[in-house]
């Protein structure tokens, strides 16, 4: 195994008295694609934010690279896309401008030299958004939105990507593009955790999968088969995109 | 010109574009946060440092500073560890700052609140020479702040959190920020007044928008409103006999209104050339196909 990238040791918060992570342990290695699954509620998505640092953590270890989160300051290696917020700024602001905010880890008091704007303009590209550089991102879909914020959490050029929800909301369009960038970075070597409901379109590109409930691991291993409906023999999958009148896939003993 | 021959009128029109630059500057961070009424508290908290700088006979525009980078300081604090209650302490620091600034004026020897107005609403034509030092020397220091540090800034007011992520000192950025908005405060003081002052950070920046997709540029028009308008206001209140600070904030506001105007048929030729730039194939409008396709069928 590889040194972890992300390391977490008894971790435990609380949001006012209630706790949310009542110890959770969780490592992701160099290279790794980690989901971080569980139901609305059952702390994925605090502890995404206790790793970056914007929870409170009240008992435990997290590490970053190998360095304890409170002393990292290498925050260039890291790149976060938050769950996509409907409210935007009070002030227009360009595709360009919000993708800009990501580099500025890599530069030395926020000056922008010549590979920086490459570095903002590559990033657009890579999510297929470079045509749209100069538009205000109120103008955005909100697949088109995400993609935005991925490329602005790709701008820095990062190792490690944490992702909160990516595809909550997002068009099917969009989802395939953004599945497909995330290939590619996977493929340049990019570590990723990544905070899902559904494995959906990204389930071919996950190595591994921790499932949390009420706070606690529950699983931590090969992504999990469907369950429950899903899962039951004799389950018909009817694709709606199917030719009308084709058959459903029939699976066998409930029809 | 025969106005730029008198030296207060020359004063005046320095303190004048030096605050129609910087209010504009600082307000669109503070509208981009949606915090557009933070002017008009530290505005409020200011009236305890002038009262303060009349009953210790120090230079009311020093002490203004002073106390409302204090008061800033004290929101950013209260919005840190207090969100829940956050509202209602900022109310008490408002109406405690303004309530402060009463007191202290008519405690001083002299005092009353007749000295309190040029300072409520602004007294251009009494600007003296050291408020014109005081003025430069704080309006130099907006522009660095709002200037130099505008991506950062810029990211911080975009998303917090991100902007975290990134290695942004937030903290230290948002205690800048509300420096910065106190200095603007004291800034605009002598020249539109405490009570008027919000009004050239927030409406300039919202008349710009209706113009702009892009933060740079809403930046560059609500500079270039503010300027217009100062320097629009300072002139009228010379040759009309008005007060300058309701003249300018009337201008600022009839801007916005204008603006708006001209912007409902801009973004009709915007929409426009967005269809006409539409990939063939890709209709912008809805088609109804002569005959129904296959996946047109629902069957359950």
């Amino acid at each position: 195994m590889t040194e972890p990238v992300i390391s977490l040791r008894g971790v435990r918060a609380e949001l006012g008295s209630r706790p949310v992570l009542r110890g959770i342990d969780l490592s992701v290695h160099r290279g790794e694609v980690v989901a971080l699954l569980g139901a609305n509620g059952s702390g994925k998505s605090t502890a995404v934010r206790s790793i970056i640092g914007q929870v409170p953590v009240s008992a435990g270890e997290i590490e970053l690279f190998g360095t304890p989160r409170r002393r990292f300051r290498d925050w260039g290696r890291v790149g976060y896309v938050p769950q996509r917020t409907t409210a935007a700024g009070g002030v227009p602001a360009t595709v360009t401008e919000v993708v800009s905010s990501g580099r500025l880890s890599r530069t030395r008091f926020g000056v922008f030299r010549k590979d920086d704007h490459a570095a903002v303009r590559r990033a657009l590209e890579l999510v297929g958004m470079a045509d749209r550089a100069r538009d205000s991102v109120d103008a955005l879909s909100g697949g088109q939105h995400q993609r935005v914020l991925i490329a602005r959490a790709l701008a820095a050029g990062p190792e490690l990507l944490i992702m909160d929800e990516p595809m909550a909301g997002v068009d099917l369009a969009s989802q395939e593009i953004l599945a497909d960038t995330l290939a590619e970075q996977v493929d340049r070597g990019a570590t990723v955790l990544l905070v899902l409901h559904e494995l959906g379109p990204l389930e071919p590109l996950i190595d591994r999968a921790v499932v949390l409930r009420d706070g606690c691991v529950l699983h931590d291993g090969p992504p999990p088969e469907a369950v429950g409906q899903h899962a039951l023999p004799g389950h018909d999958h009817v694709h709606p995109h199917a030719p009308a009148g084709a058959e459903p896939i029939r699976t066998g003993l409930l029809s | 010109m025969e106005i730029l021959n008198y030296a207060f009128m020359q004063r005046a029109l320095l303190a004048a574009v030096l605050v129609g630059i910087t209010a504009p500057a600082v307000g669109i961070y503070l509208v981009q946060r949606r915090q557009a009424l933070m002017g008009d508290g530290i505005g409020h908290v200011a009236m305890t440092g002038v009262g303060l700088g009349f009953l210790l006979s120090w230079s009311p525009v020093w002490m203004a500073t002073l106390v409302s980078v204090l008061g800033a300081v004290l929101m950013e604090l209260i919005r840190w560890y207090g969100r829940t209650r956050g509202d209602i302490a900022l109310a008490m620091l408002f109406y405690g700052g303004m309530a402060g600034g009463v007191m202290f004026i008519n405690l001083a020897p002299g005092g009353s609140n007749a000295n309190l107005t040029s300072y409520l609403f602004g007294s251009l034509s009494t600007v003296s020479e050291s408020d014109v030092t005081a003025i430069c020397l704080l309006a130099a220091f907006v522009m660095l702040v709002t200037l130099g540090l505008r991506r950062q800034l810029f990211a911080v007011s975009q998303d917090e959190e991100f902007a975290r992520v990134t290695g942004l000192p937030v903290r230290a950025l948002n205690l800048l920020t509300a420096v910065t908005a106190a200095v603007t405060v004291t800034v605009a003081m002598r020249v539109v007044g405490l009570l008027l002052v919000s009004a050239l950070m927030v409406v300039p920046v919202a008349a710009a928008q209706q113009l702009s997709r892009s933060f740079a540029a809403t930046f560059a028009i609500a500079v270039a409103i503010g300027v217009t308008v100062t320097i629009g206001g300072t002139v009228t209140s010379y040759y009309q006999d008005v007060p300058p600070g309701a003249t300018i904030v009337l201008l600022t506001i009839a801007a916005f209104v204008v603006l708006t105007g001209l912007a409902a048929p801009l973004a009709r030729r915007r929409a426009r050339a967005l269809a006409a730039a539409q990939p063939a194939g890709d209709p912008a409008e809805c088609v109804i196909p002569a005959a129904r396709k296959a996946g047109d069928e629902v069957s359950v």
